[in-house]
C-alpha cells in the first residue's frame, strides 16, 4: 500500500533528510552562538560548525572552503553573482550572455540591469531539447562581455547544458562564467575545476536540506573573481555578503552536501530506474505522449511529458493525491504557458499539456506504479471529455482549424 | 489555489459530457477558445424549433478544472430554458455559482460565449432549413 499523498515534485523542493535535521538541531538550542563572536566558546563552536559545512560544500563541487559564500538561497546567489559582477567590472565592459530558459532569478536580474542601463544582454536560444549551443556562446562574446551566465541543468525539463565546453570557451576568452547549479549540484557530478566555472549558485532545499540557505561559489584563483556586495553591513563572508550567518541552515546545507556526495552514484542508479519505469509505463499505456527535454542529457529524477488533448492543470486536479507540476498557463497568474517549454519550440497547446514529474530520494517503485496508473486513468478520462481528442480521432488536423479565440 | 467544492464536484462528476450524433437535427454547436490559449469548449444544444426551448445539452472541454466545471454547469443551466433566456445568461451567474476566483473568470466568459455560439449556429441552420425564427416564449409580467 502506498501512502497518500505522493510527493513527486522534487525540483520544486525536497523534504529535509532526517540525517540533515539531526545535524542541525543542536545549533538551535545549546550551540546557538554567533559565528562572528571571536572571544568566547559559543562563538568558536558556531564558527567551527560553519567551517565544517564550508568544507562539506566545497568538497561536493571540488572548490576550496574559502570560496563558499553563504546566502539566503539561490535567488540571492544569482542576484549577487550577476549584479555584483556587472557592478565590479563596469570599467571592463557591460555585456552579459545568458539563455532563454534560465531561472527567473537569472533572467530578471539581467532584465533589471538592462532596464537601469547597467548592462546589455544577449539571450541565447536553445535547441528542441532545451540545450544551448556552446558555439552560440562563443559567437555572442564581444570585447564588452563581462559575464556568461548559463545554468547547469534546467529545473523544468531537466536538460543538462554542455557546461564544460562553455567553461572552456569562457576561459579562452577571459570572460567570467557564472553557473546556476541549483538542480545539478548534489544530483550529478559538478566540478568547478573540470567545468571551468567561476561562480556557482547552490541551494540547500533542493538537496534535502532546509529552505532559506544557499551559497555562492566564488573562484579565488585563476582567475580571482571579485564582485560588489549587494548588501551593506558587517562585512561577513570576505565582504561579499554581510549578515549574521545562519548557522543552523549552514550546518544543514553542509550535511546535505555530504550525504548527496556520498550517495550520488547509487541514488542516480535508483532514480534512473524509477524514471525509466515511469516513462515506459506512460508511453506504453497512452498514445500521443511526447517527451519534453533531452532524451539522455537530463537530470536522473526529471521526466517532463506532454499529454496531447489534455490541459495540464485539469490533469493535476484529477490526480490530486499526487504532487507534480505543470507548465500549463492555468497554474500561473499570467495565463501564459511555461516559457521554458515554449523555448524548445513545443506548440502552445502541448506546453499547456505538459507535466513535470520530479523523482527524488524518497520515492519508491510502488509510488511510481501508483502514479502511472493514476495518470493513465485520468488522461483517458479527460480525453473522453476533450473536444480536441474527438476532433483528432475524426481525423481533423487541429492546426488547420480556424479557432475563434477572444 | 484551492478549488471550490462546486468546481470539484462538476470536475469529478461532469454533467452531460459528450456529443450528439451527427445525424441528429435541431442541434446547434458552439466551439469557442483555442488550444494555444489552453481552453477549448464545445457546447451543443438540442433546440425544439417550434417552442425555442433547449431540450438537451452536451459539452466537451479542453481546459482547466474551472473551464470543465463552467461548461458542465452551463449544460444544466440552459436545459429547459428558452433560447432568448439562454442568450441572456451572463458569465457572472457562472462565477457566482461556482465561486470562481478572479484568475478563472475567463472560463466563465468562455462558457457564456459557448452558449451564444451554439444558439447562433442553430439559428443559422434554422434559417437555411425553414427561414422561420423560433417563436418567442411569453415572459412573465
Amino acid at each position: 500500500m502506498v501512502r497518500l499523498p505522493i510527493y513527486m515534485d522534487n525540483h520544486a523542493t525536497t523534504p529535509v533528510d532526517k540525517r540533515v535535521l539531526d545535524a542541525m538541531l543542536p545549533y538551535f538550542t545549546e550551540k546557538f552562538g554567533n559565528a562572528a563572536s571571536r572571544n568566547h566558546s559559543f562563538g568558536w563552536e558556531a564558527e567551527e560548525a560553519v567551517d565544517k559545512a564550508r568544507n562539506q560544500i566545497a568538497a561536493l563541487i571540488n572548490a576550496k572552503p574559502k570560496e563558499i559564500v553563504f546566502t539566503s538561497g539561490a535567488t540571492e546567489s544569482d542576484n549577487l553573482a550577476i549584479k555584483g559582477i556587472v557592478e565590479f567590472y563596469k570599467d571592463k565592459g557591460n555585456h552579459i550572455i545568458t539563455c532563454v530558459t534560465e531561472h527567473k532569478a537569472v533572467l530578471d536580474s539581467c532584465r533589471t540591469l538592462e532596464r537601469t542601463g547597467k548592462a546589455t544582454v544577449t539571450y541565447l536560444p536553445v535547441d528542441r531539447y532545451g540545450m544551448v549551443d556552446p558555439d552560440g556562446v562563443r559567437k555572442a562574446i564581444t570585447d564588452k562581455t563581462v559575464l556568461i551566465t548559463i545554468m547547469y541543468a534546467n529545473n523544468e525539463v531537466g536538460t543538462i547544458h554542455p557546461v564544460r565546453e562553455i567553461g572552456k570557451i569562457a576561459k579562452e576568452k577571459g570572460v567570467i562564467f557564472h553557473c546556476d547549479a541549483v538542480q545539478a549540484a548534489g544530483k550529478i557530478p559538478v566540478d568547478v575545476e573540470r567545468d571551468g566555472i567561476d561562480l556557482a549558485a547552490l541551494s540547500a532545499h533542493k538537496i534535502y536540506g532546509p529552505k532559506g540557505i544557499g551559497a555562492l561559489y566564488v573562484r579565488s584563483k585563476a582567475p580571482r573573481v571579485r564582485l560588489t556586495a549587494q548588501m551593506d553591513g558587517g562585512g561577513h563572508e570576505r565582504g561579499m555578503r554581510s549578515g549574521t550567518l545562519n548557522v543552523t541552515g549552514i550546518v544543514g546545507l553542509g550535511k546535505a552536501c555530504e550525504v548527496a556526495q556520498a550517495e550520488m552514484a547509487e541514488e542516480n542508479r535508483r532514480l534512473l530506474d524509477l524514471r525509466s519505469r515511469l516513462q515506459a509505463g506512460l508511453f506504453e499505456r497512452l498514445e500521443d505522449v511526447t517527451l519534453n527535454g533531452h532524451p539522455t542529457e537530463r537530470l536522473p529524477g526529471n521526466l517532463n511529458v506532454s499529454f496531447a488533448y489534455v490541459e495540464g492543470e485539469s490533469l493535476l486536479m484529477g490526480i490530486s493525491d499526487v504532487a507534480v507540476s505543470s507548465g500549463s498557463a492555468c497554474t500561473s497568474a499570467t495565463l501564459e504557458p511555461s516559457y521554458v517549454i515554449r523555448a524548445l519550440g513545443v506548440s502552445e497547446e502541448l506546453a499547456h499539456s505538459s507535466i513535470r514529474f520530479g523523482l527524488g530520494r524518497f520515492n519508491t517503485e510502488e509510488e511510481v506504479n501508483f502514479v502511472t496508473d493514476r495518470v493513465t486513468r485520468e488522461v483517458n478520462r479527460l480525453r473522453e471529455m476533450s473536444p480536441l481528442y474527438e476532433m483528432a480521432k475524426e481525423g481533423i488536423d487541429l492546426k488547420t482549424v480556424n479557432w475563434k479565440a477572444e | 489555489m484551492a478549488y471550490s467544492e462546486k468546481v470539484i464536484d462538476h470536475y469529478t462528476n461532469p454533467r452531460n459530457v459528450g456529443s450528439f450524433a451527427k445525424s441528429e437535427d435541431n442541434v446547434g454547436t458552439g466551439v469557442v477558445g483555442a488550444p494555444e490559449c489552453g481552453d477549448v469548449m464545445k457546447l451543443q444544444l438540442k433546440i425544439n424549433p417550434d417552442s425555442g426551448l433547449i431540450e438537451d445539452a452536451k459539452f466537451k472541454t479542453f481546459g482547466c478544472g474551472s473551464a470543465i466545471a463552467s461548461s458542465s454547469y452551463v449544460t444544466e443551466l440552459v436545459k429547459g430554458k428558452h433560447i432568448d433566456e439562454a442568450m441572456a445568461i451572463k458569465n457572472s451567474t457562472i462565477v457566482q455559482e461556482l465561486n470562481l476566483p478572479p484568475v478563472k473568470i475567463h472560463c466563465s466568459v468562455l462558457a457564456e460565449d459557448a452558449i451564444k455560439a451554439a444558439i447562433s449556429d442553430w439559428r443559422a441552420h434554422q434559417g437555411v432549413a425553414s427561414g422561420a425564427p423560433a417563436a418567442k416564449k411569453a415572459e412573465g409580467a
